[in-house]
């Protein structure tokens, strides 16, 4: 395969158009249809009963919490909720679909006409929702043998039906049009914040390892519309999906590939395929999966066997009463209230340390404090360790009471540090580690006195420098004076004392 | 025990009655029956061959303990101790269930039909699975992959379909109680031609669950019966609301047998019956319109006020009701794929084939020509571009046909028709010509289409042929209780006039018991 265009001439010739398709698994306790448990990890078909294995004779029942949480999901996205809707059948064969049609729903979706609000490096991108609707997982398939660890080729294949029926949210975005060269940026930070969003209204994992999140990405080209041009109607190029794109990055990495293949394909006069396409986390590409035909009709209709989804107006509202602040509101609210500039706010959620800076907060600390013995004290100690800060042992709890040892003159932040070793080793309180390590603050006139004394007598040079008004120069004589009581010293006394004893 | 105890020939209402008064055992009833099916119903080639799987053993055991029940005076429900049958399509735990097709043959399923488990929890013995044209396509069970069903009347015409087992073993006395399933007529078209009463509840009536669906949204499992006041019995026992089916009606069920029984003393007066203009008169065969006409003045008679009544989308429910089902149908029937369960072949000449190529050779080799037909039909009315000109349109037409019950229900209370145009056919005479096959229906298919529920009784013997005629009563959705009273009436008067049951008069089944061996010994 030839080079690829640069990113940069790509986007010199074409305009991006995107398509975002994210599928949410739900948390539910039991399956959208049956009432087999969801739990992760069981034994291979060790949940399944005979409506989510499709035996014969077995009928779905729609699972309340699954409406629920999609009504959630949808009234967090900005969308329409349905006052009457229909599950449909999705049919075509496949050995990990247990009826060979995946419970779905086509034209009435539960939720409709929303949008989110993404922030990309300080700006808002405003995703439009097309729709979020309900629909079951299918199983899970593993291809042995073979190369490529798909169906063709494999000598056998293993299905765990365990994953049948569980519960999906598919939220697809409208077309993302006039992202230009941060089409890629916009695709991760709409993933991600959808992701946040989800994990705050507590309706799913939101593990993308685990595929509890799934984002297929759609993508096209189109001619570069001429400089000046009025917008007219938009023409998007023939698009590629590619499935299962499992973390963020990859989102980023995914469309920013594609968007050079198909710059590729279309500078050299050819055709792309509109087809589905298979991402590459290790090397960093897609390959080609099924082409999509007019071979592919799913044939839809409406599923008989349950009966029209009709919440209530009532409930709608009683279910928007319990959205919980959005994440990112939430965060440009404490921001203000704990007084962070953009950019330490920025710091602190990309440590991931923003929970616990605000539950230190509001255990009693100052903010600043907080932040900086997140960002900086702790954030080191789990990066040398290598775990994230919030795994690293040390609770908001026992930040605050640091703070409070520090801010009530017990210990200064150097002895801190030393307090938070304690903590690690796990020697006990903040206050018990003080005491056995004998780390308070020594501010008893007599022991400090003396010690000035003999600082400056060793240093007659900077004791005249002090005295002919060099103030400054008190600094090396306090250092001298904090090294002697090995940092157990109130600097701010010893301060006073070199002062005074040479006014 | 003789096949020809006099027990055979009772109602379930009187055996019942029996079993409490101590006159009989369950055991003894059971027997009697398995006897008799062993008697009469001999096999694909002779005999009435009303069952595919007989339970000899699990009937008896029930049956034993039922007894213990009785004994203790604790029975689980009025009919505990009468046996039944069970049409295939029913999931029972461990009996085979095959729907009639080859592509389930030795399938037993792991669970039982909402309506069968009612069945046990009531203390019926179940005394096999019987005969229907496969996965209940058809409407005289020759497409049955195990062999047709013979009329009792006339072994060599067709007992109706799809559920043409469970009204022949009811008509030859194999079983005084069977349960079918009636997607656009497949218990009142073999009620009709077996001199049965069999009928078809309300939509959502009775719970669907485990049953193999055909079309979700027209099945219907119902009674099928020598009485109106056994089929009465029969649906309050199986009847009522599961959280299984939440298309099930969550109501509690009508006192059915109350209306039967009320019927039976023969008041009609203040009922307005609708005669419907568009189900009687061309491509009905004279003899059933004979019948149909005399009930008719016999409601008259019993005080009832008569009018005609007219339904003009009817003519369009046959055509209607041939997109719906195929829809429902070819997207239902796509589980069998030989994966997890069922018939699997393997393509010949394929050194490794693929799951595509297994499912192809299965599907392929067990799924009979009347199945593959309406998988075809479906899976191209249901395709891109025809979704709306058909499915859509099928829909619309469904609702016109709706509106028609409810114009006529605002000015009748029931309305009437003869159940079938003709009286039983011979066997094979219209298996080359889906198209005449289907017309059987086209009394039967708007109730499934709107929901609303019906009744086919017997009403008397053709006189050019000397068969059973059938009479459908159709009421207004959840008004049930209305078939069984006016039915219970009409019966009475029939009766009365017969000097006792229309079965009675069966030339046929005297000779069916040497039928069946001769037939065996061939
Ligand atoms: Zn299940």
């Amino acid at each position: 395969m030839s080079a690829l265009p640069s990113f940069d001439e790509v986007l010199a010739s074409y305009d991006p158009a995107m398509g975002l398709e994210v599928h949410v698994e739900l948390n539910t306790n039991s399956k959208m249809f049956c009432g087999c448990p969801t739990a992760f990890g069981a034994e291979p078909n060790t949940q399944v009963c005979p409506t989510c294995l499709g035996l014969p004779g077995a009928m779905p029942v729609v699972n309340a919490k699954g409406v629920e949480a999609a009504i959630r999901i949808g009234l967090a996205l900005n969308c329409e909720i349905a006052e009457w809707c229909r599950f449909a059948r999705k049919n075509y064969f496949y050995p990990d679909m247990p009826k060979n049609f995946q419970t779905s729903q086509y034209d009435e979706p539960i939720a409709f006409e929303g949008y989110l609000d993404v922030d990309v490096d300080g700006d808002t991108f405003r995703v439009e929702i097309e729709r979020a609707h309900m629909e079951e997982d299918t199983g899970k398939a593993t291809h042995v043998g073979g190369a490529t660890g798909r169906i063709q080729g494999a000598d056998y294949s293993l299905i765990d039906y365990n994953r049948a029926g569980i519960p999906l949210i598919e939220i697809v975005t409208k077309p993302i049009l006039g992202a230009g060269e941060r089409a890629p940026e916009v695709a991760k930070a709409y993933v991600a914040a959808l992701r946040e969003l989800i994990v705050a209204l507590g309706v799913s994992d939101a593990r993308m390892d685990q595929g509890s999140i799934r984002a297929d990405v759609n993508l096209s080209l189109a001619p570069k519309a001429p400089a000046g041009s009025t917008a007219g109607e938009v023409v998007l190029g023939t698009r590629s999906e590619t499935k299962n794109v499992n973390s963020l990055r990859s989102v980023e990495r995914a469309v920013r590939y594609e968007m050079q293949r198909h710059a590729s394909v279309l500078d050299a006069g050819g055709k792309v395929l509109q087809e589905t396409r298979h991402w590459h986390e290790d090397t960093g590409v897609t390959t080609s999966g099924r082409e999509k035909s007019d071979a592919e009709d799913y044939r839809y209709f409406p599923e008989p066997d349950l009966v029209p989804v009709a919440p209530s107006r009532e409930w709608v509202e009683e279910l928007r009463g319990t959205l919980p602040e959005l994440p990112w509101v939430r965060r440009a609210r404490l921001q203000a209230e704990w007084g962070f500039s953009d950019l330490e706010m920025r710091d602190t959620v990309g440590a991931g340390a923003f929970d616990l800076v605000e539950q230190t907060i509001a255990e009693g600390s100052a903010p600043q404090a907080a932040r900086k013995w997140w960002l900086t004290e702790l954030a080191r100690r789990a990066n040398e360790t290598g775990v994230d800060v919030a795994e690293l042992g040390v609770s908001p709890a026992q930040v605050a009471a640091v703070q409070r040892l520090v801010e009530g003159g017990t210990i200064n932040d150097k002895l801190a540090r030393q307090v938070f070793d304690g903590l690690l080793a796990g020697e006990g309180t903040p206050e018990e580690i003080v005491a056995a390590r004998g780390l308070e603050i020594v501010s008893d006139d007599g022991a400090l006195s003396a010690a000035v004394d003999k600082a400056i007598a060793e240093n007659p040079d900077i004791a005249d420098k002090i005295r002919d008004g060099k103030v400054a120069a008190a600094g090396a004589l306090i250092g001298a004076v904090m090294k002697e009581m090995r940092g157990q010293a109130d600097a701010g006394r010893v301060r006073e004392l070199v002062l005074e004893k040479l006014a | 025990m003789s096949t020809q105890s006099a027990w055979l020939t009772k109602s379930a209402a009187e055996l019942a009655a029996a079993l409490a008064a101590g006159e009989v055992t369950s055991v003894e009833l059971t027997q009697a029956h398995l006897d008799r099916i062993a008697a009469v119903d001999g096999n694909a080639e002779a005999g009435v061959h009303a069952f595919l799987h007989v339970d000899t053993e699990g009937a008896l055991a029930e049956a034993a303990a039922s007894d213990a029940r009785r004994a203790a005076g604790e029975p689980l429900s009025e009919l505990d101790g009468v046996p039944v049958a069970v049409k295939d399509v029913l999931t029972t735990t461990g009996l085979p269930t095959t729907c009639g097709s080859k592509i389930l043959e030795g399938w037993v399923p792991p669970y039982d039909a909402t309506v069968v488990r009612k069945l046990k929890a009531a203390g019926l013995p179940i005394l096999g699975k019987t005969n229907m044209d496969e996965f209940a396509m058809g409407s005289s069970t020759e497409h049955s992959a195990y062999g047709p069903t013979r009329n009792p009347w006339a072994l060599d015409r067709i007992p109706g379909g799809s559920g043409g087992g469970s009204a022949a073993a009811v008509a030859a006395y194999e079983a005084p109680l069977a349960l079918g399933t009636d997607t656009g007529g497949s218990i009142r078209q073999p009620g009709a031609v077996t001199g049965t009463v069999g009928v078809k509840p309300t939509y959502g009536a009775l719970s669907r669950y485990g049953l193999v669906a055909m079309a979700n949204s027209l099945d219907q499992v119902g009674p099928v019966t020598r009485t109106v006041l056994d089929a009465a019995l029969l649906h309050e026992l199986v009847g009522g609301h599961d959280p299984l089916d939440s298309t099930s009606i969550d109501a509690p069920v009508p006192a059915l047998a109350a209306a039967a029984r009320e019927g039976a003393l023969g008041d009609l007066s203040g009922l307005k019956v609708g005669v419907i203009q568009e189900l009687a008169g061309e491509g009905y065969q004279p003899g059933v319109l004979a019948r149909f006409n005399e009930a008719v003045e016999l409601l008259v008679g019993a005080g009832a006020e008569v009018v005609e009544v007219s339904c003009p989308s009817f003519v369009h429910a046959l055509a209607t009701y041939y997109l719906v089902m195929p829809c429902e149908a070819s997207s239902n029937l796509a589980k069998f794929d030989a994966m997890r369960y069922g018939l699997r072949v393997l393509p010949e000449g394929v050194d490794a084939p693929s799951a595509e190529e297994v499912m192809r050779a299965s599907r392929d080799a067990g799924f009979g020509d009347e199945v593959k037909r309406r998988i075809i039909l479906g899976t191209y009315a249901l395709s891109s571009g025809y979704y709306d000109a058909y499915y859509g349109q099928a829909q619309k037409v469904r609702t016109l046909i709706s509106r028609d019950f409810e114009a006529a229900f605002a000015s009748v209370d029931v309305l009437v028709s003869p159940t079938a145009p003709t009286t039983a056919f011979k066997l094979g005479e219209k298996l080359d010509d889906p198209l005449a096959m289907y017309l059987n229906d086209l009394a039967t298919i708007p109730a499934n289409l709107a929901g609303v529920p019906g009744m086919s009784l017997p009403a008397g013997l053709a006189d050019e042929d000397g068969l059973p005629v059938g009479f459908q009563i159709l009421a207004p959705a959840t008004e049930d209780a209305r078939l069984y009273r006016v039915g219970g009436a009409l019966e009475a008067l029939l009766e009365k006039k017969w000097g006792g049951p229309l079965l009675a008069q069966n030339p046929t089944l005297a000779s069916l018991e040497s039928a069946a061996t001769e037939g065996a010994a061939r």
